[in-house]
């Protein structure tokens, strides 16, 4: 006798808790990995998931076993030269293990465990515990974002959301509603019965026999009324209500702000390029509503899409203040700071045109720093600090929180510069 | 001759009508050799999902552990590289038996699946006698269920980081939870149930009045010799003997720790009986198929693509192939059932020497008999023939540290046949592949330390985990834990934890 069923249906995720919980377990090992994923490979395969290295060692689950040593005896097939009594020399790389066989299995032994993990994971490990710093500006206008909230009970709903007491409650309280006076009825007849069959000697024998006869059919009907009442009617139904509302979101605006200059080697660009794409990744996932504004410059300032931003090889000479200046323009024109987070992420190889330093910091101070929550500075530069660094430590001193510098040398600190200037901070 | 009849197909895709066709047809047939099974539960699977399978050591439904996600991390890395290839089914010892068919396999395939999984292992499992006292497959699957309930129920209350290191070092002594010879008794799920929340208490109450024994003043002249050990007699089963005896455990983590030792034993027969498992299972797809091919129920194309995938089964690569990785135990297996069978019906004058008992005999009933009443080693021992060993050109290499060579012991030829078939069942002794240990005493009276020892056999020392296992045991049994190494009455080597030196400094 067989049966047979089609399984192909059912949630093949069965694995996915015991997934989850190896790489919960593993995840300091899954980070560092990530770590060294993001300084190998070029930014945009970071998009995609990536393979995870572990040494074994760290996966172990140890039992007892036997150590090499001692004396073993193992059966082999196909013998082909072998004569009881010869001798053969013992094969090296075994570790004097268990005979021959078990060489090859030792060798194979200290691999290191590979895997691979999926983009959201991969992203989920590469931007753990980071943030959008000082977002507060929350608001209602404009959201997308809905939660259900319980709100009460109703008598209409879906049968998924029926509220099991509330109906039950209901139908028992309609039940002794409507019931009441025929129970009533029952109960004064039950007495007068009571007392009837108790006072036999009393009343006259026939009129006691008759009135107890009719007393009994009366009860039957009354009783009868009683249990033909519903149970359970469509009007004792409740249903948990679930209103619908709106959750704040938080507006966001990050301005890229990268020196295309004459001055901004191959190299230097490119490091550039992938510190942006990682914050544009960080932003992609983290963020659902953020606009992202791209302006490049080198004398002048342009604001540019997407492409543009990352593959146009326009050059010229440097005016950073240009940048600013139009970043502090889209900033009047289109983002007001009250509706706005407004963050800006910088990139140049702090080399400026003199004299144009002091006016980015003037800029900065006047008319871009008190709308802003965060204001990144990457500087990509093997050189010494030249003066925009120098004025823009000023502007720190001005704005400790939401204004921040940081050094690149070469692309293996892209990542951790990264974290650096988004770092969770605790509240 | 049988009359030739229509074949049940000729296309190789499959169809839910046609596997119930060729289960019926293979059915009949194992009817007819009089092979007794469970009733069958057929599930047809995705790639995926077999994978999943695979991941809870095959089971339908098991508790959460990370090691199951890495088993399961690893088997779907192997696979998407092509380096291994999922087996074509999975059955599971269970009332009714549960196979899992993968809906990647042409029709040929699921009906050797069907034959050598549904039929073949199925009737394995109901008939040796190893899983007929160790195993209650009624009983399985509820009791996962239960299993996974209460971990995720222990998860709830204590934390899941909490369950997870007590697992981990259950896992850890998994091998060391089995009892050997004792029976226990099957009970049902509920019965189970019910008896895990008085046990529970009782259990505490035991452990309770284990420690909390006063000690009279008379023990104190006691001299080291007279004293009782505890336990009376070594414990081989160490799981259990932390679950009955561990001074600070909780009544949920002995629960757990019954848990694992449950799932280990279940386990037990089936790590006994490879080899015979398979080879029965291997010799009655062959044997079942070419049935159905004798009567036409089967195409010859059919035959090919069957025979092509049973000859790669069964393939022993030599010792010195790339592809050698120990002994085929379905090699081994079908070739000695195949052979009992030769023996049986065609026995040569070297046969009736080694099997006066068996040949000539009907080899139904014998190879039934076999099956039924022994495991690899003992079947072995008794039915491994000269011609199997001929056939499969074996031979024994000595491995002592002590010489620089290495050493063939013996081969196969007449002064060999014994000594080879000796060391062949000699390797499937499961007492033999791990470390002997033994829970020998503790001390009661003094630091409650627990004292372990490890009987040296063949001069194998232990290997390089132990003082990384002492660590989990120090975790469930909560004191001092020591490790002895013990050849004849000498202790070659200890182990402590934690370890000696920072015990002493601290103290």
């Amino acid at each position: 006798m067989s049966y047979i069923i089609d399984r192909r249906l059912n949630a093949k995720n069965k694995s996915s808790v015991n997934r989850q919980r190896f790489l919960r377990r593993y995840k300091e090992h899954i980070k560092k990995a990530v770590t060294d994923a993001v300084k190998q490979r070029s930014i945009t395969d970071l998009d995609s998931g990536s393979e995870i290295t572990i040494p074994n060692r760290d996966l172990s689950e140890p039992i007892f076993h036997h150590g090499s040593g001692g004396t073993n005896t193992r059966v082999f097939p196909g013998n082909k030269e072998f004569h009881a009594g010869d001798e053969i020399q013992r094969p090296s790389g075994g570790g004097g293990g268990s005979g021959g066989g078990k060489a090859s299995d030792s060798g194979e032994g200290d691999d290191e465990f590979t895997f691979q993990i999926n983009r959201d994971e991969f992203l989920e490990f590469l931007f753990e515990d980071l943030e959008l710093p000082n977002m507060i500006k929350k608001q209602l206008r404009d959201s997308n974002d809905f939660k259900f909230q319980q709100a009460g009970y109703t008598n209409q709903g879906n049968p998924d959301r029926i509220n099991i007491i509330r109906s039950l409650r209901g139908a028992h309280a309609r039940r002794i509603a409507l019931s009441g006076s025929t129970r009533r009825q029952i109960r004064a007849l039950q007495a007068e019965q009571d007392e009837l069959l108790t006072l036999e000697s009393t009343a006259p024998e026939p009129a006691r026999q008759q009135r107890l006869a009719e007393i009994e059919r009366l009860l039957i009907e009354l009783k009868g009324k009683v249990s033909r009442l519903p149970f359970l009617d469509t009007f004792d139904l409740k249903f948990n209500n679930l209103v619908k509302v709106p959750s704040p979101s938080s507006k966001a605006v990050m301005f890229c702000i990268m020196d295309v200059s004459g001055s901004m080697t191959q190299s230097i660009k490119d490091i550039a390029k992938r510190f942006f794409l990682l914050l544009y990744m960080f932003l992609r996932k983290g963020y659902k509503e953020i606009d992202v504004v791209f302006i490049r410059h080198h004398t002048q300032a342009k604001e540019v899409d997407e492409e543009e931003f990352f593959y146009s090889r326009e050059t010229g000479g440097t005016i950073v203040s240009s940048a600013i200046a139009l970043a502090g323009d889209v900033i009047e024109a289109r983002y007001s700071p009250a509706d706005w987070n407004i963050y800006i992420a910088q990139a140049s190889d702090g080399d400026n045109w003199d004299g144009d330093s002091d006016a980015c910091r003037e800029l900065l101070m006047k008319r871009v720093m008190p709308y802003v929550q965060y204001y990144s500075y990457v500087e990509i530069t093997t050189d010494e600090h030249q003066n925009l660094w120098f004025e823009y430590e000023k502007v720190r001193s001005e704005f400790p929180d939401s204004f921040a510098i940081q050094k690149i040398e070469s692309a293996g600190d892209i990542y951790p510069v990264f974290r650096e200037l988004f770092q969770r901070k605790s509240a | 001759m049988t009359k030739k009849q229509q074949p049940i197909s000729t296309k190789s895709e499959w169809t839910f009508e046609l596997i119930e066709r060729y289960d019926q047809a293979i059915a009949k047939e194992a009817a007819a050799f009089g092979l007794d099974t469970y009733p069958n539960q057929i599930e047809v699977i995705s790639s995926e999902q077999m994978m999943d399978a695979y991941s809870s050591v095959g089971m339908p439904l098991n508790y959460n552990h990370w090691s199951f996600g890495k088993q399961f991390v690893t088997t779907q890395q192997r696979y998407k590289r092509g380096q291994m290839g999922l087996a074509y089914e999975i059955v599971i010892n269970s009332n009714p038996s549960i196979a899992y068919l993968m809906e990647e396999n042409t029709m040929a395939m699921q009906a050797l699946v069907i034959a050598h999984a549904c039929y073949g292992h199925n009737s394995f499992f109901k008939n040796n006698y190893l899983f007929k006292t160790w195993t209650n497959a009624s009983g399985i699957i509820d009791y996962l269920v239960f299993a996974k309930n209460y971990i995720t129920r222990c998860e709830e209350r204590h934390g899941v980081d909490e369950v997870e290191k007590l697992l981990d070092s259950c896992h850890a002594l998994m091998n060391y939870g089995v009892n050997r010879y004792k029976r226990p008794s099957p009970i049902s799920t509920d019965e189970e149930k019910r008896r895990q929340e008085v046990r529970s208490d009782i259990l505490q109450q035991q452990v309770n009045e284990l420690w909390n024994t006063i000690p009279k003043s008379g023990d104190d002249c006691d001299d080291a010799r007279n004293k009782p050990r505890f336990p009376a007699e070594p414990e081989e089963n160490i799981l259990y003997f932390l679950e009955k005896n561990a001074p600070l455990l909780e009544p949920w983590q002995r629960e757990v720790i019954r848990i694992v030792r449950k799932v280990a034993q279940y386990f037990y027969p089936q790590k006994q009986t490879q080899v015979m498992n398979e080879g029965w299972a291997c010799f009655w797809h062959y044997t079942l198929l070419h049935a159905l091919f004798d009567k036409g129920l089967v195409t010859d194309g059919f035959m090919i693509e069957f025979l092509h995938s049973h000859t790669s089964v069964v393939y022993q690569p030599p010792y010195d192939s790339p592809y050698f990785s120990g002994i085929n135990p379905y090699a081994l297996g079908y070739n000695m059932m195949r052979d009992i069978r030769r023996i049986c019906e065609n026995p040569t004058p070297e046969d009736r020497q080694w099997f006066p008992d068996i040949a000539g005999s009907d080899w139904l009933k014998t190879l039934h008999h076999a099956m039924e009443n022994y495991k690899d080693e003992s079947f072995i021992l008794q039915f491994l023939s000269p011609k199997v060993m001929r056939d499969m050109r074996l031979f024994t290499v000595v491995d002592d540290e002590k010489k620089t060579n290495l050493a063939v012991s013996a081969i196969h030829d007449d002064s060999g046949y014994h000594e080879v078939r000796r060391c062949l069942a000699e390797n499937y002794n499961l007492g033999s592949r791990e470390p002997n240990i033994q829970v020998y005493n503790v001390d009661i009276r003094g630091d409650r330390s627990l004292t372990l020892r490890h009987f040296v056999h063949d001069d194998r020392p232990m290997g390089d985990s132990a003082d990384e296992m002492l660590k989990h045991l120090h975790r469930l049994w909560g004191f001092n834990v020591h490790l002895e190494s013990i050849k004849g009455d000498a202790v070659i080597k200890s182990y402590h934890c934690p370890p000696l030196e920072a015990a002493q400094t601290a103290s």
